[in-house]
């Protein structure tokens, strides 16, 4: 039941200029990143501070109100979306990056705070912020620790998990606690670790401490062409095989090379090839960078490459990686709707799983654009479509749930990064068990017994081990 | 005590007793399964058994107070190794050297140096979270986790994560297993993030005072170097007369040649490379000397306060064995010590928000200042209602905090 909104509380905390009632204002919040599903909030509220964030969790505690604590809204999991009983925190107009400390490599911002604003923050001092979203010109730091997002480069520097030191909590009452310590050694159990990935269920992060990761001075980034994706897979395989660890290793497809291309990203990728392979590599002394780069691309060539291009100057390397990180935008083109997919396989499996994503694609007679952090085996494969033709809608979930199930039985997850939110909350029973989906839920109930904040999220709870006997007594 | 050993023989079997106990000492027990491990604390919880959880002893004494010992010695199966795919799959009471030595020979590693004697189980390492020197360049015990399948203290056999290098699906509790101290249920199997065999390995070492150490070790950072392991070790810890820093380098043969030059080309070329065949008997013989001593315990700090941390800890405790991370702030210290002492240190790192863990010691000292100790405002009852969800009658002795 929709319990009466403590409208006057909120607007003496925020200010008028800052609640949102109006249903053309609300609308712009009732979807993420993935266009397949919308949610209108109760309410959408703006605080522009810590203390006003803290003030209207505790209004909304008060009142026994849900709420879901949002970024920039470009996840692609459903995951910051609010039903029309509970209302969505905002929380772009906490932006600020309160401290850069060089001599430490850390930096302490706001969860509002956009990722790459952060790393163009810490560039003066040669240092940048790792972990890089392909929408990290949008995204913010506070939805990439719910999240725990990851991007190109984590190959090698690990993701939002590996870079987040500490933690200032607002819990679902309003209690602030904090979590880790400034050098990042957990006090206690590491809590920060829960917390990150933990899509804002265990409450809302109003400071975060992360750790800066020195630029590298040498970056050679290799572009790669296949005539096939099974050779393609194999080059990924052998470069992780042969020691190296390439800072980013991803791979396109021919669909998603020609929507590139297409589009105003176009990067010079060869449309006719099957699949293009972007390597990078990097470090502190361009000798070692040069021949770890030589090393791959004998590795390229060797599984088959028909040719390898080094990136000339920053600007072509710029071009090649523009052309990467906006291929979701420009697949836009290709169709009205896009599901983003977001699964991970063994390295190994590449080849098989892209082949059989591949017949999936045939036998329903859909569009397949698999764009996608081959170094990691997170595949993003892409299906392009018209969401008003319901037939078209309903092969389009049918081909995902078989893709997630390949996935699955190749030994993988399916999720890397984007998270469970509500669009594949029905995939999580197949692959925890009830005792485990139980724990989770128990372990969320430690710090939001009431399950207020995000409800609805990352656990199914009609597979809960407790929810299933409770089905079968009755 | 013969009504408890005659229960677990008739569920696992007689075999499984290693020691049937004496008068005040409870039986050892080895479950040959996760599932045996499940059953056997399915019953404790039944009967209102006190578990302790031990591996194969050779880094936490075996001795808190229970009805019975479990130990996951029996439990030491590397199911499987996956080079293509840099993972492994191994259960929790494998040795750490035998787990290494399988990994080697499949051209792969596990990328952690932890402190401990041969012997030590991976169990151990992932629940004490004993990360080594390598931390530095290649990340602590978390982040060599892939997933972990645990067995609450009730019996309930709980999986998290997986076996793929990127993994968000549900919540991370196998971060809350890394270092947990086994207080939110028994790690019975780990799946492991694994690297190929670095194609070099280079270690250089420079003699000299802590200062002057300090200020290469800042100095080599400046430059913009992350070396595999960047460590400071105390006179007694290296078998020198002076104090020792240790910049290890590892992976590719161009990579590994060019950190040696940057390097070399600090502190005034004094560094010296240490010939091939000593390197591991060095690191080893570090590793080793951290768990000798009655206490071990783990220091992080900022970097740049690490100087100021070793002071206090050589004012407080002595610096006799000592092995930190500048580049990290993370210290770790070992040798005799009390409670009060301990309880002293650990309240003046508090006012400086330095976490002071103690990852080995007597259960006197251990039950007397708890692994972890006093938590920040708000987080106790948190941690206490987590080992209430994985462990609800309080089966598993673990001392995590002073108050228990």
């Amino acid at each position: 039941m929709l319990r009466e909104l403590p409208i006057r509380g909120l607007e003496a905390i925020v200010g008028h200029r800052h609640l949102r009632r109006a249903t053309s204002e609300r609308v712009t919040y009732a979807s993420d990143g993935l266009p397949t599903h919308r949610r209108l909030p109760a309410l959408v509220v703006l605080p522009g501070t810590r203390d006003e964030l803290i003030a209207v969790i505790r209004v909304l505690s008060q009142a026994g109100i849900p709420f879901v604590p949002r970024g920039a809204g470009t996840g692609l999991s459903g995951g910051a979306l609010a039903a029309p009983d509970a209302v969505l925190i905002a929380l772009t107009r906490l932006n600020r990056i309160l401290a850069v400390d060089p001599q430490n490599r850390r930096a302490v911002v706001e969860p509002g705070v956009v990722n790459a604003r952060l790393s163009a923050a810490a560039a003066p001092h040669g240092l940048h912020y790792a972990p890089d979203p392909s929408s990290q010109t949008a995204c913010t730091i506070g939805g990439n620790v719910a999240e725990n997002a990851g991007g190109p480069h984590c190959l090698k520097y690990g993701v939002t998990s590996n870079h987040v030191l500490a933690l200032e909590v607002v819990l679902s009452d309003g209690r602030v606690i904090e979590l880790g310590s400034p050098g990042g050694e957990p006090w206690g159990p590491d809590l920060v670790g829960l917390f990150v990935g933990s899509e804002g269920n265990f409450g809302v992060a109003t400071r975060i401490s992360v750790r800066l990761t020195p630029t590298p001075s040498a970056i050679r980034t290799l572009l790669a062409d296949f005539m096939s994706l099974r050779s393609a897979g194999e080059a990924v395989s052998a470069i992780i095989a042969s020691g190296i660890t390439p800072a980013a290793l991803e791979m396109m497809d021919r669909s998603c090379i020609n929507a590139v291309e297409d589009s105003v990203y176009a990067a010079g990728y060869p449309r006719d090839a099957a699949a293009v392979l972007l390597v990078e590599l990097d470090g502190a002394a361009p000798a070692a960078v040069d021949a770890d780069a030589r090393a791959v691309e004998e590795l390229l060539t060797g599984s088959g490459a028909r040719s390898v291009r080094t990136a000339a100057d920053p600007r072509e390397r710029e071009r090649l990686w523009q052309g990467r990180k906006k291929a979701f935008g420009a697949m836009g083109r290709l169709s009205r709707d896009l599901v983003v997919q977001d699964a991970v396989v063994p390295r190994s499996s590449l080849p098989d799983v892209l082949e059989t994503i591949a017949g999936i694609a045939e036998r329903y007679r859909l569009v397949v654009s698999n764009v996608f952090h081959a170094g990691d085996g997170n595949l993003h494969p892409n299906i392009s479509f018209d969401a008003t033709d319901v037939d078209l809608k309903e092969r389009v979930e049918t081909a995902s749930a078989e893709i997630m199930q390949a996935c699955i039985d190749a030994g993988g997850t399916i999720t890397g990064e984007h998270g469970i939110g509500v669009d594949k909350l029905r995939y999580m029973p197949l692959i925890f068990d009830g005792d485990s989906l139980s724990a989770m839920r128990a372990v969320r109930r430690v710090f939001d017994p009431l399950e207020m904040v995000n409800p609805g999220k990352v656990v199914p709870v009609h597979a809960c081990r407790e929810w299933i006997q409770g089905r079968t007594r009755q | 005590m013969n009504g408890l050993l005659d229960k677990v023989r008739a569920l696992l079997g007689a075999e499984a007793v290693l020691d049937p106990g004496s008068a005040g000492i409870g039986p050892r027990i080895a479950p040959p399964t996760p599932e045996a491990v499940a059953l056997l604390l399915r019953t404790a919880t039944e009967e209102g058994w006190k578990v302790r959880v031990e591996g194969t002893g050779s880094w936490q004494p075996a001795d808190a107070p229970a009805d019975l010992a479990l130990t996951t010695r029996r439990l030491d199966a590397v199911e499987s190794i996956e080079p293509q795919d840099l993972v492994a799959t191994a259960q929790a009471g494998v040795g750490w050297d035998r787990l290494r030595q399988q990994l080697a020979e499949r051209g792969v590693w596990v990328a952690l140096d932890p402190p401990g004697l041969a012997g030590r189980t991976m169990g151990s390492v992932v629940v004490v979270g004993s990360s080594g020197p390598l931390r530095q360049g290649l990340g602590p015990v978390r982040d060599h986790l892939l997933g972990v399948t645990i067995v609450t203290g009730d019996g309930r056999v709980i999986s998290s994560g997986g076996r793929v290098v990127k993994n968000v699906a549900g919540y991370d509790l196998t971060r809350l297993q890394a270092g947990g101290f086994g207080a939110f249920g028994v790690v019975v199997r780990a799946h492991l993030r694994l690297r190929a065999l670095p194609r070099a390995d280079v270690t250089l070492t420079l003699e000299g005072t802590r200062e002057d150490l300090s200020r290469v070790g800042d100095d080599i950072r400046e430059r913009g170097l992350v070396p595999a392991a960047m460590e400071l070790l105390s006179p007694a810890l290296a078998r020198r007369a002076g104090w020792v820093l240790a910049i290890r380098c590892a992976g590719s043969a161009a990579q590994v040649e060019a950190e040696e030059a940057t390097v070399r080309a600090t502190a005034d070329g004094r560094f010296a490379p240490l010939p091939a065949e000593e390197t591991h008997g060095f690191w080893q013989r570090a590793a080793e000397g951290l768990a000798v001593r009655p206490v071990t315990l783990r220091l992080g700090g900022l970097p740049d306060a690490t100087d100021d941390l070793l002071d206090m800890l050589a004012h407080q405790l002595g610096d006799e064995w000592i092995s930190a991370s500048p580049g990290l702030g993370a210290i770790r210290w070992s040798g005799e010590t009390t409670a009060e002492r301990l309880r002293h240190l650990r309240r003046t790192l508090a006012g400086l928000e330095v976490p002071l863990t103690l990852e080995r010691g007597s259960w006197p000292l251990r039950v007397a200042v708890g692994h972890f100790g006093a938590y920040r405002e708000g987080v106790g009852p948190l941690v206490r209602e987590l080992r209430r969800t994985f462990d609800p009658a309080g089966t598993l002795v673990v001392p995590i905090a002073a108050e228990e």
